[in-house]
């Protein structure tokens, strides 16, 4: 570099300025764009800490925050969003108790209908979820599990499943079959091979799995709008329903509730991003 | 296996198959084997669950579309064979031409929508700049909460009197738009709505896409003087075609039967605006109690998200033979 033509240097230096500027520009535009995206949930945690008499007219900053939504939230919605964790709680363990052996076997296993499967799989993930309702409405009343726990749990685990499959099978694929053969001759059974040597290697995949069968739970609010008929059991996502039911009569507390109620999404969105990131793409295109 | 039988730890680990010790050669064979037992052991439970809450619901949405399945059947057990009434009563309702118009604009342009802002910040997060990997995700936001929390985020948004936006164009001197509450423009509300849950999802799979086109193919086409529009044209665009359709067949099967975000905004109205093929299979079941109907209605649902599935495994055989 010290030999070389003093113009020659100058002149790549300014291109490199010219690019820095350029990605700097670009780092701004973005920015920009994500707080355009952004704006409605902003909004949302402004409106929630606005003075609850205040109806909408809302500052653009919440300068004197208020908590009286979120008491008036809590009053509420406090048991309902209980119901949803343990809801979407019990769902992640549904979701992976029934799709890692799945997966397991339909990355590892030569089965001959594997193709019919995948196909299976992939239209399920597309049936819409009012046909689901309407048949489980029926169901769930002869065998009592309207306004159940166990009954939103098995209905809310249907958002999950065909995609936590799809998702930890394009993991488990990936593992060497002379691996589990190895542990196979070591006198590892199936049953063992999957969980001691399978399970970890595909460990990310199911936390990701995992991850979305819970946010896909706690947002349910289809199966919680049509399989529950009284307020014995009640998930937020039906309680926000409710609040907005009739004229609003308190917007700092629905806001409050909706800003409980997307915690869980924006707190995996920072912690666990690497998961949610793979699952975005996962599930839908393969 | 068989091969491998005088190791030890392979017989240990045949121990509680009592008869497979000393009995080698009397082993079950085939299908039955105890092997193929495990292995299908496996995928038991999740062929068990796709059956009863997949297989089963559209096997029962079909017969109860030819029911007279109401309330009443609930208490008497009752549900009358009515053959295809069910369907003449769908197609003959004051309701259902204005629904499946609603549903085609509402599919349409959203689609429309989330695919081309999607496809402009899938590019431009393409660029790859400081900060554009946490940007990027950050956009995930959106399609991640609960819909029924966007729905009431924008419920305030959109309010005729108070909300933000009304204020913001007020600005511009644009009276306010009773967004949610005129006939006029609801459908378009609702529309709005759901392209922003969208937008994320379409930045997602397109940016994947774009990822996947070779840098060299740029460069090449750099040196033939391509670039900018004509780079996109000619190298981005024909390269990203498949990941476009699934992008778009995908988008069609999710959109046509989006109900969380219009009972949350609208509810189906004002005076029926915003009422969809979904809305009205939901409203018939769950809030007239004409099961029957709303199977049939969502039977029509199914049949239209049937053939986009078909042309979607069409698109994607290849990743599915993978």
């Amino acid at each position: 570099m010290t030999t070389a033509p003093l113009n020659r240097s100058s002149v790549r230096g300014s291109a490199l300025r010219r690019r820095a500027l350029k990605t700097r520009g670009s780092t701004l535009l973005g920015i920009l764009f994500l707080a355009i995206m952004l704006f409605p949930i902003y909004w949302m945690v402004n409106a929630s800490l606005q003075p609850s008499g205040n109806t909408l007219s809302a500052d653009f900053f919440p300068w004197n925050p208020s908590f009286d939504g979120y008491e008036k939230a809590i009053a509420d919605q406090g048991r309902n969003l209980l119901t949803s964790l343990i809801i979407a709680l019990g769902a992640v363990g549904v979701t992976l108790v029934i799709a890692a052996p799945a997966a397991y076997a339909l990355a590892q296993f030569k089965f001959r209908w594997i193709s019919w499967a995948m196909l299976a799989i992939l239209i399920a993930q597309m049936i819409p979820g009012v046909v689901i309702a309407n048949a489980l409405y029926a169901a769930y009343n002869n065998l009592g599990l309207l306004n159940s726990i166990p009954g939103l749990i098995l209905a809310d685990a249907s958002h999950a499943i065909p995609f936590a499959i799809l998702v930890m099978r394009a993991s488990m694929m990936s593992i060497p079959a002379s691996i589990i053969e190895a542990a196979r001759v070591d006198g590892a059974g199936q049953i063992r091979a999957f969980i001691s040597i399978a399970m970890p290697i595909a460990k990310n995949a199911l936390i990701t799995a995992g991850l979305f069968a819970f946010l896909f739970a706690w947002s349910d609010f289809l199966f919680a709008l049509t399989l529950t008929t009284t307020d014995e059991v009640r998930p937020v996502t039906l309680g926000i329903y409710q609040y907005l039911g009739t004229q609003v009569s308190n917007w700092s507390a629905v806001m409050a509730t909706a800003v409980l109620s997307s915690l869980p999404a924006i707190v995996l969105l920072v912690v666990a991003q690497k998961y949610i990131a793979a699952g975005a793409t996962g599930g839908a295109v393969k | 296996m068989t091969s491998l039988s005088t190791d030890p730890a392979v017989a240990s680990s045949q121990r509680s198959g009592a008869t497979s010790e000393q009995g080698a050669p009397k082993r079950r064979q085939g299908f039955w084997a105890r092997e193929n037992i495990t292995k299908i052991l496996f995928v038991v439970p999740a062929g068990l669950y796709l059956v009863l809450f997949f297989g089963y619901p559209v096997v029962k949405n079909l017969i109860m579309s030819m029911q007279d399945y109401t309330t009443k059947t609930f208490f008497t057990g009752e549900a009358p064979w009515v053959g295809f009434q069910n369907y003449v009563t769908v197609v003959s309702s004051n309701l259902f031409w204005p629904a499946l118009l609603n549903t085609a604009l509402f599919t349409v342009a959203c689609i429309i929508g989330q695919f081309v802002i999607g496809l402009a910040l899938a590019s431009f997060f393409n660029r790859h700049f400081p900060l554009s990997r946490f940007l990027r995700a950050m956009l995930l936001l959106p399609w991640l909460l609960p819909l029924i929390v966007a729905s009431a985020t924008w419920r305030s948004i959109l309010d005729q009197d108070s909300g933000i936006l009304n204020q913001f164009l007020g600005t511009f001197g644009i009276p306010a738009i009773p967004w949610l509450t005129s006939p006029d423009v609801a459908l378009l509300a609702v529309i709005l709505v759901n392209i922003w849950v969208g937008i994320p999802f379409n930045v997602t799979l397109l940016y994947g896409g774009l990822q996947d086109i070779p840098e060299e193919l740029y460069e090449a086409g750099e040196l033939d003087g391509a670039t900018g529009w004509k780079a996109f044209r000619h190298i981005t665009w024909p390269n990203l075609r498949p990941v476009v359709s699934v992008v778009l067949i995908l988008g069609v099967v999710y959109t046509i039967k989006v109900l969380d975000i219009i009972l949350g905004l609208t509810n189906g109205g004002p005076a029926n605006a915003t009422q969809t093929i979904a809305v009205r299979s939901y409203q018939e079941s769950f809030v007239n109690f004409e099961f029957g109907v709303g199977a049939a209605f969502s039977n029509i649902l199914i049949l239209i998200s049937l053939v986009f599935a078909v042309i979607y495994l069409r698109a994607n055989r290849r990743a599915v033979d993978e």
